[in-house]
């Protein structure tokens, strides 16, 4: 078993050798990275982060990394939310499409590939100071494979008071012209003092070939600054997806993250917030939907370091047919952040007796002065409900439904961006096979 | 309209309701009492077809049609409605979207076009004039946060909109301000017509000056206790319900003069 492991490992590394060597100061990461994923290889159910999240069948499946080859994805557009006007950058197969991309009201910051950030020496001593910073790949398998393949990717940079006014969009697609293929996709945000920006990262897929993500995206926040971000994972039912969103919050620094998972069949998605300086606050919403034999795995790290920072954590899930959902919330609060106030729910809604969550809230509080509170409930849909939903003439499958869709809506109806709420209260829907108009 | 005969329901096992007699014809209003526990918000969920109650013996006749064979959403989509004494929340779902789909499913069910969110929201807007409903209600959730006589107002609500043929109302006063039961009972009699009937369950006469009801029933230990006019009512306020149990020990013959 473990041979074989290794072996499927292999050809990561075969593939990394293949790799066109670039600026020694990259060369020196990536292979930094390439030797840690050697030793450690994919996580395994050994691993208690992964006790519940089985990657033997990821490990074995071979994927290639994909190459930069990809430049032709038909109607991009369709997309893109509607919100963006233009601003609109492409990812495929995890390299940063130029042809594809739009940059209509971008002027004021700069989004550029992270791969020539690098070597620019406009921008090199930021980026090469916040890259593989926030996502270390030292203790994770993923993290580091992710990082040695790193060759493109996406570096926003949005400079000191600049208030990016409409959404920017990062579609990242998968695309299967080059078969089971491996996408390393890397983002790399870093907002100066006092500016804003409103940031949709989505994963989508452009076919249903089965493919392999592993995504990275590091999120730096200067002080003052505000970030609203939302991550939607809607990659198609043969996939894998792995993800990570790692912030690091600057003094009185707002991060304001929704991260929605419907695709894929295996995905999992690690989001950690470090509150590093006093008065920043975070609120890391998302909502998971899986159903048939989807299996989708969130875990989160809440770092409160310093005081006087605020978090809150709504997670929800809904799960259905033999769906399995791993909920895994950490929140530190550390020696002398005092005043610091912690919120973290998180509940699931199971709708058939097949499905299963393993949710597991985790408070490690070492000051004395703070307001923490946690909370973790899995429940079905509540039978005086939907009575009242039957007495007023809807049938029993619409009740349900509609009691669906409302357990969703505590996630969703936070959305500021009135087309993804739409996508998304639709995608709950038809998940769930029905319909409900406005 | 409705015909009840010999009703007995158990909940658990448990037989709350005991032979309930009643018959209701279009145009008529009904209003049952009774002291807490007697059986009363049993019987309209029974009507309503909730789901945890078993009846055991008798009958429902709706419409000459049996009620108790059909399932709960059908007897709404047929005209059936019941207000309920405790409305239930429903988070994250609008007023609005709740109360269009509950109506088109209506409207479906009769072969008639559904009406569209616009088309709908004049409808609406129409309606909730009669519960003198506040707009900003239609976008919160269905009874989520709202007072308890705000529920109460919102129950009558959809009744505006379902426009039932049969309506049990119960205790849909109890909880609402005194300004609040004019309103709320001026909106049922708004929406009485000779074509429909309601039974109204409640605790207070208060009510009655404002729904005038043809008959009155008292319901104990599961049965009719006691059956007449909306004089009645005014007997009980005065002398309370000792009087009627002790003097039929709850066999529910619906006659006799009152002792004392
Ligand atoms: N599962 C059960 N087992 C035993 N008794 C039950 C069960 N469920 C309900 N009951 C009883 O049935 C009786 C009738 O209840 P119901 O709610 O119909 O009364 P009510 O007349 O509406 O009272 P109120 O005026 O307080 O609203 C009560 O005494 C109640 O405790
Ligand atoms: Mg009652």
């Amino acid at each position: 078993m473990v041979t074989e492991l290794v072996k499927s490992e292999n050809h990561y590394l075969t593939a990394f050798r293949e790799l066109v060597p670039t600026m020694p100061w990259l060369e020196l990461v990536r292979s930094g990275a390439i030797d840690r994923f050697e030793q450690l290889g994919f996580p395994t159910v050994r691993d208690e982060e992964f006790k519940y999240t089985n990657l033997a069948s990821l490990a074995k499946e071979r994927f290639q990394p994909a190459t930069r080859a990809v430049e032709v994805i038909a109607d991009v557009e369709r997309f893109a939310y509607p919100e963006t006007a233009g601003a609109h950058l492409v990812v495929v197969n995890g390299f940063l499409s130029e042809e594809l991309s739009t940059r209509t009201g971008l002027d004021d910051v700069v989004a550029i590939d992270l791969f020539s950030a690098v070597a620019d020496a406009r921008y090199n001593k930021i980026a090469r100071k916040y890259l593989a910073r926030n996502a270390n790949y030292h203790d994770n398998g993923l993290k580091a494979l992710n990082t040695a393949f790193l060759q493109s990717g996406v570096f926003l940079w949005i400079p000191k008071n600049v208030k990016l006014e409409t959404p920017l969009q990062i579609t990242f697609v998968s695309d299967a012209s080059s078969a089971k293929s491996a996408s390393f996709p890397r983002l790399l945000v870093v907002a100066e003092e006092n500016s804003s920006a409103t940031l949709i990262e989505s994963f989508v897929s452009n076919d249903d070939a089965s493919h392999f993500t592993n995504a990275i995206a590091e999120i730096v926040l200067k002080d003052g600054a505000r970030l609203e971000h939302y991550r939607l994972q809607n990659e198609n039912r043969s996939s894998y997806h792995v993800g990570a969103t790692a912030a690091e919050l600057g003094r009185a620094s707002s991060y304001d993250a929704t991260s929605i998972n419907f695709g894929a069949q295996l995905a999992r998605h690690d989001v950690s917030v470090v509150m590093d300086h006093e008065g920043a606050e975070c609120w890391v919403d998302g909502l998971y939907v899986a159903g048939a034999n989807q299996h989708s795995d969130t875990h989160s790290v809440i770092d409160h370091k310093q005081p006087n920072c605020t978090s809150h954590q709504l997670y929800k899930g809904i799960l259905d047919g033999n769906a399995r959902a791993v909920f895994n919330g950490k929140i530190f609060v550390r020696e002398g952040a005092q005043k610091t106030d912690a919120m973290q729910t998180n509940k699931n809604l199971l709708l058939s007796a097949q499905a299963r969550v393993d949710t597991k809230p985790q408070l490690e509080i070492y000051a004395d002065d703070v307001k923490c509170a946690h909370g973790a409930a899995v429940g079905q849909i509540d039978e005086e409900e939907l009575f009242y939903l039957e007495a007023r003439g809807l049938n029993p499958e619409l009740g349900r439904s509609l009691l669906t869709y409302g357990f969703a809506e505590e996630v969703i109806g936070k959305i500021k961006i009135e087309s993804i709420r739409a996508q998304l209260d639709e995608a709950v829907l038809t998940h769930l096979h029905t319909r409900l108009e406005a | 309209m409705l015909e009840i005969r010999n009703l007995h329901a158990a909940n658990d096992g448990n037989e709350i309701l005991k032979g309930i007699n009643l018959t209701v014809r279009k145009g008529e209003v009904h209003a049952i009492m009774g002291p807490n526990g007697s059986g009363k918000s049993t019987l309209a969920k029974v009507l309503a077809g909730h789901p945890q109650y078993e009846v055991t013996a008798g009958e429902v006749l709706y419409e000459g049609k049996n009620l108790l064979e059909m399932p709960p959403d059908e007897r709404a989509r047929e005209g059936v409605f019941m207000a309920f004494q405790y409305p239930i929340e429903v988070p994250g779902v609008s007023n609005a979207q709740f109360l269009r789909l509950a109506y088109n499913e209506k409207r479906k069910h009769h072969g008639e076009e559904e009406l569209d969110p616009l088309e709908f929201k004049d409808l609406l807007k129409e309606r909730a004039k009669v519960v003198e409903m506040d707009a900003s209600f239609m976008s919160r959730s269905v009874n989520e946060g709202f007072s308890g006589g705000e529920k109460k107002r919102n129950e009558i609500l959809q009744m505006a909109v379902l426009e039932p043929k049969l309506a049990v109302l119960d205790e849909t006063d109890s909880g609402l301000d005194i300004d609040a039961l004019r309103v709320v009972a001026g909106g049922v009699n708004q929406l009485l017509t000779p074509d429909n009937a309601i039974i109204v369950v409640t605790h207070y006469q208060r009510l009655l000056n404002y729904i005038v009801p043809h008959y009155v029933h008292v319901l104990a230990g599961g049965r009719i206790a006691r059956e007449g006019g909306k004089e009645l009512a005014l007997e009980l306020e005065e002398k309370g319900y000792d009087w009627i149990t002790s003097v039929d020990g709850g066999k529910g013959t619906g006659a006799g003069a009152p002792a004392n």
